[in-house]
């Protein structure tokens, strides 16, 4: 009955089932950016002049490099904002009860899912002139006039903190449900404190799951363009908007190409960092 | 006396940990509360507290027809795209989630690497690459960016629910005489549905909420919600807008709940 030859591995499927989608990223992903490669490596909205001078360009202007440091530094902030924050709840969700378990992991879980420009529009409410900060400040007679919370740094950071935090607080609830309860208990009979026993301890055995927490936070931080350009206003300019206003305002793609490129190689050598950092520790903590 | 002070030790680290957590907890959860209240306002600005409570604003929406028809838009898009990913997704990753091959740990690189890079890139790439073979913006190209941002999803939670099956079972059906294909359909896709349905859900909320593809590749007639809301949001702050954020917040929950019956969602997510 068409018996398959006894060599045959049943316990795996052939890599032709990987070839439609395959073939999809290719068209749609790989030529695309491969398109974008090769219209960035021309002088002219034309396309007809090869050169480095887009790059050239963005290298030797003060503005451009300014958006992509602001962009680098925006990141940086947002995720040592989550890791503080994010890693006292993951420690919180494995000394509580299940049911309490539950209820942690919906309320980090929840805005995952949640529309981001709805997310972003709460901030509004609550940062605004007539938000909840400034009125509550105001009516407690702390201030007289609103403070500028709004289109601030102060602001941008907070807000993609708490859209980017999932990314963080799940991979560390990952991470610390890995170790070993009893070295908590051994090391603190062995004397060493609490807070010794969290830095030299728990810390570097969570470290994996910190690495993998800032990966996602950090790239997903300097992308997440919506936030940015709500919160932050047309003051402050980060490389997504900077990349769509060239793109779709003014129409120079090749310049808007270049600065794609060199925000693709920004967020490439952020994770790569991370990776490495994070095969080091997978060695250091592994054992 | 040292055990005293260990005790004390203790306690102000647990105290700590506790407090920065409990704040945390509620940076993350105070904003849709916020919005949810703010929603039900009886007045014409985003105060809060409101001066009164109504549902004034939710049955302005009713009216919203602009709004109404980027959802359906929307809709139909991440539909369209969740489809194709699921298609895709779970062929590529049966083929590559058993396999130790070098090829197959590229694939999966590669099948990864849109959830890292910056989408709003990949959309410009898209729309240079579409307007140069002649292919007009379209909902047709708006379905297949979609797709290349939301299979990673589908993929990855396959995969994950793939390693999880036990590989004798197989063996055991195909001894019994079962073909592949009928394992596949008795044995394998029972198992794993949870995952391919739990990648599924959060690929049509990422397709759904997606703007930095849809602004690229969308044509001039086809209208996305969560970018309508984004320039609605530019314009003036209008409270009809809250009221469809309070709409959108309680269908997350509620599909959550849905989600986390079926498929476990939190489980998957932290394992």
């Amino acid at each position: 009955m068409g018996a398959a030859p006894a060599s045959r591995d049943v316990t795996s499927y052939g890599m032709g089932l990987a070839a439609p989608l395959a073939l999809f990223f290719l068209l749609f992903f790989v030529a695309p950016l491969l398109q974008l490669l090769w219209l960035s490596l021309h002088n002219d909205t034309t396309a007809l002049h090869w050169g480095l001078g887009q790059y050239l360009h963005f290298l030797t202007d003060p503005f451009s490099l300014s958006v992509l440091g602001s962009t680098l530094l925006l990141g940086a902030e947002v995720t040592a904002v989550c890791l503080v924050l994010g890693f006292p709840i993951a420690w919180l969700y494995q000394r509580v009860g299940p049911k309490l378990q539950t209820i942690i992991i919906l309320i980090v879980l929840l805005p995952l899912l949640t529309s981001v420009v709805v997310r972003t529009f709460a901030w509004i409410v609550i940062l605004g002139r007539q938000g909840i900060i400034n009125a509550t400040l105001q009516s407690l007679g702390i201030i007289d006039t609103p403070l500028k919370l709004l289109y601030t740094q102060f602001g941008v950071v907070l807000a993609l903190a708490q859209v980017q935090m999932p990314l963080m607080t799940l991979p560390l609830i990952t991470a610390l449900g890995r170790i070993d309860p009893n070295l908590d208990d051994a090391s603190c009979s062995l004397g060493a404190g609490s807070w010794r026993t969290f830095f030299r301890i728990v810390l570097p055995l969570a470290l994996p799951g910190v690495i993998a927490g800032c990966t996602l936070t950090y790239a997903a931080a300097i992308t997440a363009f919506i936030t940015q350009s709500l919160i932050g206003g047309g003051q402050m300019l980060f490389m997504p908007m900077y990349l769509y206003q060239q793109a779709s305002t003014l129409q120079n793609w090749p310049f808007a190409a270049a600065i794609s490129i060199i925000f693709l190689l920004a967020v490439l050598a952020v994770v790569s960092v991370f990776t490495t950092l994070g095969r080091m520790s997978r060695g250091y903590g592994g054992a | 006396m040292s055990g005293r002070k260990r005790t004390l030790e203790a306690m102000s680290f647990e105290l700590f940990m506790t407090a920065v957590a409990a704040i945390a907890l509620v940076i993350i959860i105070a904003p849709s509360l916020v919005v949810l209240i703010v929603s039900f306002t009886s007045g014409f600005s985003l105060r809060f507290p409101p001066p009164g409570y109504s549902l004034r604003w939710y049955a302005e929406l009713w009216n919203a027809w602009q709004l109404h028809f980027a959802a359906k838009n929307s809709l139909i898009v991440a539909l369209w795209a969740t489809g194709l990913s699921v298609g895709l997704g779970v062929a590529a990753a049966l083929a590559i989630s058993r396999s130790r091959a070098l090829s197959a740990r590229l694939l999966d690189s590669l099948f990864m690497s849109p959830l890292v890079l910056p989408a709003l890139a990949f959309g410009l790439a898209a729309l240079m690459l579409f307007s140069l073979v002649g292919l007009p913006v379209s909902p047709l190209t708006l379905v297949i960016g979609h797709t290349v941002v939301c299979v990673p999803y589908v993929v990855r939670n396959t995969v994950a629910a793939l390693a999880q099956l036990e590989p004798t079972l197989l063996e055991s059906s195909a001894v019994l005489g079962a073909s592949r294909l009928y394992t596949f359909r008795r044995v394998v896709l029972p198992l794993i549905r949870p995952g391919i349905i739990a990648g599924a859900f959060i690929a049509f909320m990422s397709s759904f909420d997606n703007v930095p593809v849809s602004l690229f590749l969308r044509d001039a007639a086809t209208d996305m919600l969560p970018i309508r809301m984004w320039q609605d949001l530019e314009g003036k702050l209008d409270v009809t807008i809250a009221a469809l954020s309070g709409v959108l917040i309680i269908a997350t929950v509620a599909l959550v709940a849905i989600m986390e019956r079926v498929t476990g969602l939190s489980r998957r997510l932290t394992n």
